[in-house]
């Protein structure tokens, strides 16, 4: 079963880099959790601190309540799925997945049985005497997984193991992780600086930048309502505009900003730095005619055609671009380049987020 | 070829094909074909060549064998020709310094392969490279000096405590192991050091954070890796100290005979250089038996050791 893990004011220097600055997150025992975020951005340390490979500069890392300080990765009830995996290509199939029993002292017949039992699991039936190097990328992907699942940890690391795989692979991957964390209740902690990845499989997700956690919570809370404008404009595309807050009324806000002024929500106070307007593309709407509120008049510029999706560039009076996205579903007529139209959204899908990298802060 | 020419013209190419065709025929070939001929002719007065005495045998190789003096292994007494013996000493001997300089090279190699800072490298590369910047003579006289009975080595032991007495060091074939682990270590160290390199550091994490011990990780995973080095660096360790005269000359004891200095009294002191030869290339060819063999025992193919 999973174990829980709670990092409490965690911290990491590399000499006078803060690499992982002040995180504080409880994970649920049996929850797909993801650290989303830019490289660079400290998540992939976090992980190492978790399996053991670094010691945290400060704070405490609790695996099932236990403080893991001065642990060694051998002694952690961890698995860690490496981005190159990791694979010894020395030994056979069976003897990776097998690896971790070895050291335990199992013997060789139920070592074998329970490296079979596992390449069942995650459906690679027969291939226990093939050597690594003749596998294809997906299916290497389940020799680690069935390796790192062979020591039955408590926790499951992952750090990006789908980035080297094609876009239809990737996708299946993605179902089939989800599927073995379900049927095994491990807890998964994901690393990933692809949103799309992240947003489909956990349960919740955390997204960091420069050290720090900027948002944890479900994919939608963190897609629908962001906690500010980076998380906003990571995850997702989004319409960003600077300005001012002019007056406040029950949650929403006057926004004055060089194209016009607008309503929308204010998250945070009125005070907080670097505050902008962000509306994403899928809530921008085209109409011939000018709306009551939120409209501005455009000119239509590109228009590219995405497959499922068509993306619109509208171009406003005063040189702003704005883009909008419409569904390719027949509902709405694709306007032609240099159309006179307004845009305008709704100022519940509307946010004014702080970017409190603006502040440096 | 067509490459060639094209890419540096007529004249250069040619000069290259020539030179390497030089050194290949006239100074790796030719002279080995030479020795390997008359090691099966008599070796004849100047009058006598070319006359009826001057046939193909294999004489200069038997003679190998004969004097028979008492050899003891385990306590069991056995006669054998004394020629025979000093050649199976020598083989024994080099197999010796070859466990001994990987046992010292393995660690040294996984350090500056895995554990040293990257930044750090090129100045303890610079200090193993060092040594090699003084003569091999100077160095295994060197090491004459510092075991001598009332040498630096004794000295420092006796001013620590450690012995009593001075230990007679230039005594049988230990000084003779010293001096060659010494000179030929580097050659373990540097193929040691490029096996080990090329493995993942993720390998060695995804071994440890499976559970595996220090121990376990090296032998499953690293030392696996690192075979071709090992064989190539044994290859290397054996095969020059097999062929060392220097070495077994200088610090040799009355009792350590290395085949080698057999053949250099049978060229140079008894002018035989048939005999010389025939020596010399039964040495080759029982030491490239031997590291067939151990190559065999040990699961490395030829190619591993070319990589």
């Amino acid at each position: 079963m999973g174990a829980g893990i709670e990092l409490a004011s965690v911290c990491c220097d590399f000499g006078k880099f803060r690499a992982v600055d002040h995180v504080n997150v409880n994970i649920e025992p049996g929850e797909f959790f993801s650290f989303l975020g830019p490289s660079g951005c400290g998540k992939t340390t976090i992980l190492r601190m978790i399996s053991g490979f670094i010691e945290p500069t400060e704070g405490v890392v609790r695996i099932g309540g236990k403080d893991m300080k001065g642990q060694r990765p051998n002694q952690r009830p961890t698995a860690l799925i490496f981005q190159n995996l990791a694979l010894f290509p020395l030994m056979p199939v069976w003897e990776n997945i097998a690896f971790g029993l070895e050291v335990r002292g199992v013997d060789k017949a139920k070592r074998r049985a329970r490296a079979e039992e596992l390449l069942a699991l995650v459906d690679l039936h027969g291939a226990a005497d093939k050597m690594v190097s003749q596998l294809s990328g997906g299916q290497k992907q389940r020799v680690a997984i069935a390796r790192a699942l062979a020591v039955e940890p408590s926790v499951m690391l992952l750090d990006e193991p789908l980035s080297a795989l094609d876009l239809k692979l990737r996708q299946h991957m993605r179902a089939e992780l989800r599927a073995i964390q379900k049927r095994t209740g491990v807890t998964f902690i994901y690393i990933t600086h692809d949103q799309g990845e992240a947003l489909a499989m956990s349960d919740r997700v955390g997204v960091m930048s420069q050290g720090k956690l900027q948002q944890v919570a479900t994919p939608r809370e963190i897609y629908n309502r962001p906690a500010n404008g980076f998380v906003a404009s990571f995850v997702g595309e989004n319409n960003i505009l600077p300005g001012k807050v002019q007056n406040v009324s029950a949650g929403n806000a006057g926004f004055a900003t060089p194209v016009g002024v607008f309503e929308a929500r204010l998250v945070g106070e009125k005070s907080d730095p670097g505050l902008k307007l962000y509306v994403r593309p899928e809530h921008t709407i085209l109409s011939p005619k000018a709306k009551a509120k939120n409209s501005v008049p455009v000119t239509i510029g590109d228009v590219s055609f995405e497959g499922s999706f068509i993306v619109v560039s509208a171009i406003s009076e005063n040189g702003t671009q704005l883009t909008a996205e419409l569904r390719n579903d027949g509902s709405a007529t694709v306007p032609a380049a240099g159309t006179k139209m307004h845009v305008s959204f709704d100022a519940a899908n509307a946010a004014i987020l702080p970017d409190t990298s603006a502040a440096g802060a | 070829m067509q490459d060639l020419l094209r890419r540096y013209g007529a004249g250069l190419t040619w000069l290259c094909i020539g030179l390497t065709f030089f050194w290949l025929v006239m100074l790796v070939l030719l002279p080995n074909f030479t020795m390997l001929e008359s090691s099966f002719r008599p070796y004849l007065a100047k009058v006598d060549e070319g006359g009826p005495l001057d046939f193909y045998s294999l004489g200069n190789y038997m003679k190998v064998f004969g004097n028979e003096v008492d050899f003891s292994v385990f306590g069991f007494v056995f006669q054998m020709p004394v020629r025979v013996k000093v050649f199976y000493l020598t083989i024994v001997y080099s197999a010796l310094v070859t466990v001994i300089t990987f046992v010292m090279a393995y660690p040294l190699a996984y350090y500056l392969a895995k554990i040293a800072s990257p930044k750090s490298l090129p100045t303890l590369f610079l200090l193993l490279f060092v040594p090699l910047w003084v003569s091999e003579i100077l160095r295994s006289f060197a090491w004459w000096i510092i075991l001598a009975f009332k040498g630096p080595l004794n000295v420092v032991l006796m001013a620590l405590g450690l012995i009593d007495t001075e230990i007679r060091w230039i005594a049988g074939f230990s000084p003779v192991v010293i001096g060659l682990v010494y000179t030929y270590v580097l050659f373990m160290v540097f193929p040691l050091y490029n096996s080990m390199q090329s493995l993942d550091s993720n390998q060695i994490e995804a071994a440890e954070d499976l559970g595996s011990s220090r121990w376990r990780t090296h032998w499953r995973v690293i030392l696996p890796h690192a075979k071709p080095g090992i064989a190539s660096g044994a290859v290397m360790v054996f095969m020059l100290s097999a062929g060392s005269l220097l070495v077994p000359s200088l610090l040799g004891s009355t009792t350590s005979g290395w085949f080698t200095q057999t053949i250099q009294g049978i060229m140079m002191d008894s002018q035989d250089w048939n005999t010389g030869a025939a020596f010399a290339f039964m040495l080759l060819l029982v030491c490239t038996i031997f590291v067939s063999l151990m190559m065999r025992v040990f699961g490395v193919k030829l190619s591993d050791i070319a990589k």
